[in-house]
Parts: structure tokens; sequence; C-alpha cells
């Protein structure tokens, strides 16, 4: 699904990621852990296709396809979802709109006609049900004076909405109450299947009690110092990220 | 010889026209000797500072068009909002088109300003009213010294009228160039309703100036709804000049929407005559290439317990300028007042500009008055946001725009216009979404 060679990438020409490696198949879910400032949030901009990153080394394959010249809309259109850290705020735009405008264009991007007015509420009711979010809460400006938990959940919302194959949960937790963290994990694991990747990117292991990866990466300046599985996001709960440090300056 | 020159000597025939002898034409000949005197604004005077009339005072324009022209509703229906039924006053080349257009006497006048300027019947009301309120400078002068045809609308006490009015202008084009002097009287009586839509369109790139002189007076308890959708071609420059007295509890409310034409220059005045009245003003500019609008606003609050209410947002690319003053009088009397103002733009292009300048002058000591000019760009994580879910660049853009002027669209009370506005919007951003919200 997913491969990422040696990947190098810098903002304002300061180097962020310094050669990351990465593998995410089909039906995997993959958790990216790592202290403050370790480049978790460079990483998932990067894939997602923000244009203030430049990539200065290295690819990223989507089904064997580069994507790096791709535009972040592109990227979307071929089925990658990044779940905002800090989702925006735009008033004006109802939470609605803003879902049918994203599926339709996507459906354009294909060469599809727009998804029927009938349809599309009846995945509107569906999905919303699934993430327990309030048909009122729909017709309000996007996340405009949204709560922490509603912020979160409407990200996922989207993604049930839009289906992508591949998700990237960036601090999908941060600022969730343990209710709101378990409608959050309950909605992206009813949308995994055999077809579909999950990457979790999280300071905490909290949320991966919920969403159980199969794999966790640590990073650390930039790069991906050490992998294993679900047990070494436990061991980083326990130890904190200073053995890990102390064993790549070693 | 200038355009005003031109203008100063044929208002004698001009009164080969007209009958020399009623009081309408006194103040003609008044005007005109003011319009000589005065001339057109130049960049000099204070309020003028922004805009400059230069490049479209230089055509040769014919000041009395000499055809008839006619043309099929079908052929520029889609100049009306006519989704909706509605009353029709609609001009071509400055000529009344009684084919087009859809008066009545039936409890309420809507009709011809040549009407109501030349028959017996309406001589009190244009005694009481025409000309009252018009500002006596160079441009209102020169339109008054010329004016003969527009729309005459009389709304008795105690009527709500249901349909809506439209006033539409349309230049043919079949002259090489045209200037055109449309005035407007509208008498809105106590406790009466009203919406007018107007409209200025002209059907091919041939230079087209209309400078437009609208009075309206909003008698006690009266509500007015007007809309001005400026959406014409380049080739056509509008200045409008719009004067609003209101009597006491009245409400008046205008809308201005200005997509297209070359150079437009709104002076719009209202003046507060009363206690307890609404007086709001909002607009949409969204222009491009070397388009300029200027919005030059007033409120005089002359008495207590009065609101008013502006709110203008902009949008300007490429090389268009835009222009906002916004002034703001607070008499020694009118204490209580609110007065709020804000004025919004984002500049998409570095060759774009826009001059914002509140001014306010506040005679009495117990007011709330706020003003805010805010100058930005687009919010690129909003524009990344966006992307990130799939929708492209420009339709990305486009929505963002939409949801900055949006608010404004709120207090539009007739949705076909609402609907006209979005489409509109998106037409001229290039996109084909759905707003709705």
């Amino acid at each position: 699904m997913l491969k990422i060679n040696n990947l190098h990438a810098s903002i304002e020409d300061k180097a962020i990621l310094k050669g990351i490696n990465l593998e995410v198949k089909a039906g995997e879910v993959h958790a990216i852990m790592g202290p403050n400032g370790s480049g978790k949030s460079t990483l998932a901009s990067v894939i997602a296709g923000k244009e203030e990153y430049e990539v200065t080394e290295g690819n990223i394959l989507l089904e064997g396809e580069d994507i790096e010249e791709l535009a972040a809309e592109e990227r979307a259109h071929k089925g990658v979802f990044l779940s905002f850290q800090y989702p925006i705020e735009i008033p004006g735009v109802s939470v609605t709109n803003f879902i049918k405008t994203a599926i339709n264009e996507t459906r354009k991007a294909k060469g599809l006609e727009d998804m029927p007015a009938k349809d599309m509420l009846k995945m509107i009711r569906e999905k919303s049900e699934l993430l327990e979010i309030d048909r009122k809460f729909l017709s309000r400006s996007l996340n405009q004076g949204f709560s922490g938990g509603e912020k979160k959940r409407n990200e996922i919302f989207q993604m049930a909405m839009l289906e992508p194959k591949l998700a990237i949960l960036d601090e999908t937790d941060s600022g969730l109450d343990i209710d709101a963290l378990r409608i959050v994990a309950n909605g992206v694991n009813k949308l995994k299947s055999k077809d579909n990747a999950v990457i979790v990117i999280t300071h905490y292991q909290r949320l991966l009690d919920y969403i159980v990866p199969d794999f966790v990466h640590v990073l650390h300046n930039g790069k991906i110092v050490k992998s294993g599985g679900k047990e070494l996001a436990h061991e980083l709960e326990a130890k904190g990220y200073d053995w890990i440090k102390e064993e790549v300056n070693a | 010889m200038s355009l005003k020159e031109k203008l100063v000597s044929s208002f004698m025939a001009f009164e080969d026209t007209v009958d020399v002898h009623s009081s309408v034409h006194d103040i003609r000949t008044e005007a005109i000797k003011t319009f000589e005197a005065e001339g057109f604004p130049s960049k000099r005077q204070e309020d003028w500072k922004y805009t400059s009339l230069n490049s479209i005072l230089k055509h040769d324009y014919s000041v009395f068009p000499k055809n008839e022209n006619a043309l099929e509703f079908k052929d520029i229906k889609k100049y009306f909002i006519h989704e909706i039924d509605s009353y029709k006053i609609i001009f071509i080349d400055g000529k009344y088109s009684s084919h087009l257009s859809q008066t009545t006497h039936d409890g309420l006048d809507v009709c011809l300003m040549s009407a109501a300027l030349t028959k017996p019947k309406y001589k009190v009301i244009i005694d009481n009213y025409f000309n009252k309120i018009a500002k006596k400078d160079g441009l209102s002068s020169l339109n008054t010294a010329f004016s003969m045809e527009g729309a005459y609308i009389n709304i008795p006490k105690n009527k709500v009228v249901e349909k809506p009015i439209q006033i539409i202008h349309f230049s043919t084009g079949n002259e090489a160039a045209v200037m055109l002097q449309p005035r407007n009287l509208i008498v809105v009586n106590e406790n009466s309703h009203v919406q007018i839509i107007e409209r200025h369109q002209s059907l091919t790139d041939n230079p087209v100036l209309t400078n437009s002189v609208t009075e309206i007076f909003a008698n006690k308890r009266a509500i007015v709804d007007y809309y001005k959708i400026q959406n014409d071609r380049q080739s056509a420059s509008l200045i409008d000049n719009t004067f609003i007295n209101q009597k006491q509890e009245s409400l008046a409310k205008v809308h201005t929407f200005s997509f297209g034409g070359k150079l437009i220059r709104n002076n719009l005045e209202f003046y507060q005559n009363g206690e307890r009245i609404d007086s709001t003003m909002k607009g949409i500019t969204i222009i491009g290439d070397k388009q300029h609008v200027d919005h030059n606003t007033l409120v005089h609050h002359i008495e207590p317990n009065c609101e008013s209410h502006q709110d203008y947002k902009g949008i300007f690319d490429d090389s268009s300028t835009g222009v906002f003053n916004g002034k703001v009088v607070v008499e020694k009397l009118a204490q209580k007042t609110n007065a709020f103002q804000a004025n919004n733009n984002i500049l998409i292009s570095d060759k774009a500009s826009i001059n914002t300048k509140p001014q306010l002058e506040i005679f009495a000591d117990d007011v709330k008055c706020s003003h805010g000019c805010t100058i930005g760009q687009l919010d690129e994580s909003a524009m990344f946001y966006l992307r990130s879910r799939g929708i492209p660049e420009k339709e990305a853009r486009a929505l963002l725009m939409f949801a900055f002027s949006n608010n404004v669209l709120d207090s539009v009370k007739i949705p076909e216009i609402k609907n006209r506005i979005t489409k509109i919007i998106a037409n001229k951003l290039g996109v084909n979404i759905g707003f709705d919200l």
C-alpha cells in the first residue's frame, strides 16, 4: 500500500525528516510514536502533500506510484486521508456541504457523476450514527466552536465518508476524554478492513489500547530508530522515551 | 469638446423635449448650473482620492440615444430574477420598454418617472419629494438636470407589496458609446413594505456610462429592502447615487453585490429623521482584472435611539482595486445611537489593492459606535485542509471566498436572489460547486 524510502524532508531549509523507511501493507495498522519534535506530524503532512515541506531525498510510493509530484487533492483522490491534529475552523462552510463537496470532487476526479442526493443523505446518516454525531451538528460551520472531542469525531466522520485506502491519524487522541476516545477508536476499528491501512501517530500509548497496532515505530530526530510489535508501545509508556534516545546516542 | 462641455451644451436641446414651464424645470436649470460650476469630481477631492473617472470620461458618449431599440425577453431572461412573480420597470438604452415591463396603478404606483414628472396627478408627490434628498454635487446635479426617465414607485399606507419590483436598464450597444442618467423616485408610506431589485446590464462591449440617482423615502414604520446586482460587462461603468430618507421606526436595507463592470462607484447615503430607525447596508464585492469598485457610504444619525449596520466584504484578484469609505455622523441630539461598521477584505493577488477608510464623526456622548476593517489573504492552512479532503485548489479557494462573504447573504430575504448571487459568485470564481449551506 505505502512504501517510504529514505525520505528526507525540510521546511524553510531546516531538515526535519532525515531518512525514513516504512512499509505499510493493506490490512495493517501501524503506530508511529516518539517524543515532541521528532517529526511525527511532519511525516503525516508530507505524505498528505502539504506544500510547505520540501522532499529533498527519497520517495513515497502509494500502491507502487511515486506521489511526490501530486497535489494534496490528487493524493486524496488516490485514497490518502489525514486526520488533522488541529482541524481548521472554517466559518461559513457547513460540515454537510464540506463533505458533499469533498465526495463529489473526488468522484469528479475519477470521472464519476455526483453522488445522488438520496444516497448522500443515507450515507451521512449511517456514518454520523457510527460516530454518534448529532444531526444538528452537521449543519454547523466546519469545526467552528467545536470542542476538542467534536473536532476529532468530525475528522473520523469525514474519514468514514471518504473511505480512504490509507488513513493517517495525527494525534487523534489529543484533547479527547475517555468516552470520546472510545467513540473515535470504535469508528476507526469499524472502518478497518483487509483492503485499507491505518497509520496512528500518537505521543501516548492510550489510544493503542483501543486501536491495536500490528507494528509500532519510534521516531526520533527525523528517523525511525526502533520498530516492534504492540508491546513496544507498552514499554514506551512505562519507560518514557529517554532510554530510546540514550540507545540511539550510544 | 470635453464630455462636460458636451453635456452642458446638450442641455438646450434637452429643453426642447420637455415642458420648460414646470417647477421641475426650474430644478433642472439650477442643476445644470451646479454641474457647470462643479463638473466631474477629480482625485483632488477627498471623497474621490482613490477613484479616478478619467478613463471612463474620455469616450465620446452619445447623451441622448437616438434609436428606439427592442429586445426579446427570451434573449435577456437570464438578467431577470425570473423565477419569481414581480413587477418590472425595464428600460432599453434609457427608453422605457412597455413590452418588457409589468407596471401597475392598482392600489400602488409602479410606473415611470417620465409620467410622474409630466402628469398633473403626480404633482403633489413630485413637489414634496423630487430632488429633496439628492446631493447637490456635480454628478447628482448632472443627473437632475437631465432627469426624465427611470422608475417611479409610490406605495400608499399600510400596504405590503408581495411582489418584488425589478428595475433593469439594458444597453444594446447599438450606438458606439452611451451615457445614461436614470432617475428613480421611491416613496414608501407608513407601515408599508417593498422589495426592489435593481440592475444595469449592457449587452455588447461598447462603452456605457450610467450616472444614476435614486431617492428613497421610507416614511414612518416603512420597510424598504433594496438589492443592487452589479454584474455588468467590463465595458460598462456605473456611478450609483442612492439617497435614503428615513422617518421614525422605519427600516431600510440595501444590499449591493458588485462583481462586474469596469468602474463602479456607489454613493449610498442614509438620513435618519426620526427615532428608532434602523439602517442596514451590506455588500459583497468580488472583482479581478483591472476592475474598480468604490463604496462610499454615509449614515447620518440625527435623532436618538437609532441603529445602523454596515457590513462589506471584498475579494480582489489580479490588478483590481477597491475602496471603502464609510462615514458615520452622529449628531449631538442622537443619543443612544448604535452604529456598527465592518469592512473585511481579501487580496488574492499581489497587484490587487484596497483602500479602506472608516470615518466617524460623533458629537453625542452616549453612543455605541464600532468599526473594524481587515485586509488579509486566504488562510493557507485552511486551503491545505480542504485540499487534503480531495477538494481541488480552485474549488477550495472558491469555497473559502464564498464562506468569507457568506454572512452578507444571511439577510437576503428573497431565496431566489440568494440563489442567483450564489450562482454568480460560483461563475465568477470559475467553479461549479453548490454553495448550498
